[in-house]
């Protein structure tokens, strides 16, 4: 169209017969790059002389199409970016909307939404656990993992009806409240899974083929970090007290008491050790949520943006309209924009949403933690061996649909 | 399928049932006037509104102001977010902008920058050299709206291919795209 920029080629490839230096190709089908991502390596032996990621090719325009949804529409494509934590995209997406709209959430709604989203950080955390753990070499860890991951998706479906793409958070609230017993199961995990966090250590921690393969590997410093844009447990491995949780609290975590773990290493075993501690911590969060659940409504009272009770519906005729209204033309947001940063499972999940009034939205962009991660990992992995990159890519702890959207 | 040219036609018949937010611009907030003082050029004008801190800056002094609010003590913004494009609408000038979103590790505040350019002359200096992580959101921003960072240093698409013709986010270019796309 209208851009007349020359692209250079992609990467030159060099075809000097007597170098020692190879280009070689690392994905996008290699197991350990979790979906699809290719690396474009230079090698001179084992060692890598420059490491390109290559990105794209599992994106689908959802930001354009967010364009044509309406606001209430969107909720169901952020489902699909971060898919191991998206709830999380859930929260950030409807509290930038909320925040347009100005809405006041309900306090139960508030305890719920971080229950669930602390339990989602978890099983987030489970995934990256298992997966490294394979990606090294050590493949019981990803069963463990993947057992108590179970236990966690089955509770995300009791709520939502979904495992994967939960879409639990509404504009306003909730879809709706939680089933009758849902406490009594998340205790029943609560009380099993620090014995299973121990498991893991027992597993990996005192390893020494797994220490071996992580300490002193994938070098950021705790200024490059953060000059290289990284969040999340990333950062807080390179000792950075940083979380969004505290920094900017949202949905009430300034009232949840919980510590922030950060390492000093700066290597691939601390970001190992964060988000191991990460976990107990988020056990803590739930533990604290269960006990501040008191009955109350879970939608905003907002009619012309929450849709009615069902109950409400077939008795009140102003509930029938506004359900019509809402379902069938949206509600109208006024002019304005907002960036709402939280604290996703792998760092600052940020969402830019622009209103030119309308029921749709005339702009949408997310800040994915795992893209901008992925960003610093030539910085890392420049100097290390080859075997290294599984490694630093594992503690980067990426999700490509995020990263490509 | 509503098409967002048609919801915009719609706008002006229902202009009361969605009034435009009150962002007053206040002259007053201190973060300005220290701007302004030190070089009364950066700022065209600000807007504070849901709690956010917006400066519009005129794209000649971004990277000098983004290096004094990295490096400053009252703000040290040594983090950035995230840069993001906007296409306003085919018939808008200026039609592009690009939001920065500036964050602070130390002191946890947060602010947003945004550069309005036009579209016949859509560039803008790259802050690569004052955040490293600047690199990957300017591409993106040029692959998907064809917004040029002047002296990037690896300035080429990253979402979509080297050969894909246009930019996606722009909204003159439709959902579904010109054509079924093909490797030529």
């Amino acid at each position: 169209m209208s851009s007349a920029v020359n692209i250079p080629p992609q990467f030159e490839v060099v075809d000097r017969p007597l170098d020692t230096q190879m280009t070689i190709s690392m994905g996008p089908q290699h197991p350990s790059t979790h979906g699809v991502l290719r690396l474009e390596l230079v090698l001179d032996g084992e060692m890598v002389v420059k490491a390109t990621p290559d990105i794209g090719y599992l994106h689908t325009g959802m930001e354009k199409l967010f364009e044509y949804k309406k606001y209430q529409q969107g909720i169901v494509i952020t489902d699909r970016m971060d898919y191991l934590n998206p709830l999380g995209n859930n929260l950030a997406y409807v509290m930038a909307v909320e925040k347009l709209l100005e809405l006041e959430i309900p306090e139960r709604a508030q305890t719920i939404r971080v229950l669930t989203c602390e339990l989602q950080r978890i099983a987030s955390h489970l995934v990256w656990l298992g997966t490294h753990a394979l990606d090294i070499g050590a493949m019981t860890v990803f069963f463990y993992c993947f057992r108590e991951r179970e236990k966690i998706l089955n509770l995300i479906e009791a709520a939502s009806g979904g495992r994967l793409t939960p879409s639990y958070f509404r504009i306003g609230g909730l879809m709706m409240d939680l089933p009758a017993g849902f406490e009594r199961r998340v205790q029943q995990f609560q009380d099993g899974f620090l014995k299973s966090v121990d498991e893991f250590h027992t597993l990996l921690t005192g390893n020494r083929i797994f220490q071996r393969r992580t300490q002193g590997v994938g070098y950021i410093s705790a200024e490059d970090a953060i000059d290289w844009g990284l969040s999340g447990p990333c950062l807080r491995g390179s000792g950075v007290n940083l979380d969004i949780r505290r920094a900017n609290p949202y949905t009430g975590y300034e009232k949840y008491d919980f510590e922030v773990p950060t390492e000093a290493d700066c290597d691939v075993w601390a970001r190992y050790m964060v988000r191991m501690r990460e976990m107990k911590e988020s056990h803590k969060i739930v533990t604290q949520a269960l006990s501040r659940l008191r009955p109350g409504p879970v939608k905003a009272d907002a009619p012309k943006v929450v849709l009615p009770d069902r109950e409400a519906m077939k008795t009140h005729m102003d509930a029938l309209i506004h359900h019509f209204l809402i379902v069938a033309e949206g509600f109208d947001v006024a002019a304005g924009e907002v960036y709402q940063p939280i604290e996703a499972s792998k760092g600052e999940l940020g969402v830019y949403v622009k209103s030119d009034g309308g029921p749709k939205p005339s702009r949408v962009h997310f800040r994915g933690p795992s893209f901008v991660n992925l960003s610093a990992l030539p910085h890392m992995a420049e100097g290390c061996m080859v075997a290294d990159i599984v490694a630093i890519i594992g503690s980067l702890d990426i999700v490509l649909g995020e990263i490509d959207r | 399928m509503t098409t967002g040219a048609n919801s915009e036609n719609n706008l002006p018949e229902n202009a009361d049932r969605h009034p435009q937010r009150n962002s007053t611009p206040s002259a007053s907030s201190p973060l300005l006037a220290a701007l302004q003082h030190v070089n009364r050029e950066w700022i065209t004008s600000t807007t504070e509104a849901l709690g956010e801190t917006t400066l519009i800056v005129p794209r000649e002094q971004i990277v000098a102001i983004c290096s004094y609010l990295k490096t400053s003590p009252e703000t040290r913004f040594n983090f950035l977010a995230d840069i993001c494009g906007a296409d306003r609408g085919v018939e808008e000038e200026p039609r592009f902008e690009v939001n920065y979103h500036l964050f602070s590790t130390t002191k946890h505040h947060r602010l947003r920058l945004k550069v309005v350019l036009n579209e016949d002359d859509a560039h803008v200096p790259t802050v690569t050299g004052v955040w490293r992580t600047a690199n990957w959101h300017e591409r993106e921003t040029f692959d998907l709206f064809g917004i040029i960072f002047d002296e990037h240093p690896d300035l080429r698409r990253i979402l979509l291919p080297d050969d894909w013709q246009g930019h996606a986010l722009r909204k003159d270019f439709p959902l579904r795209g010109y054509e079924p796309y093909s490797l030529k």
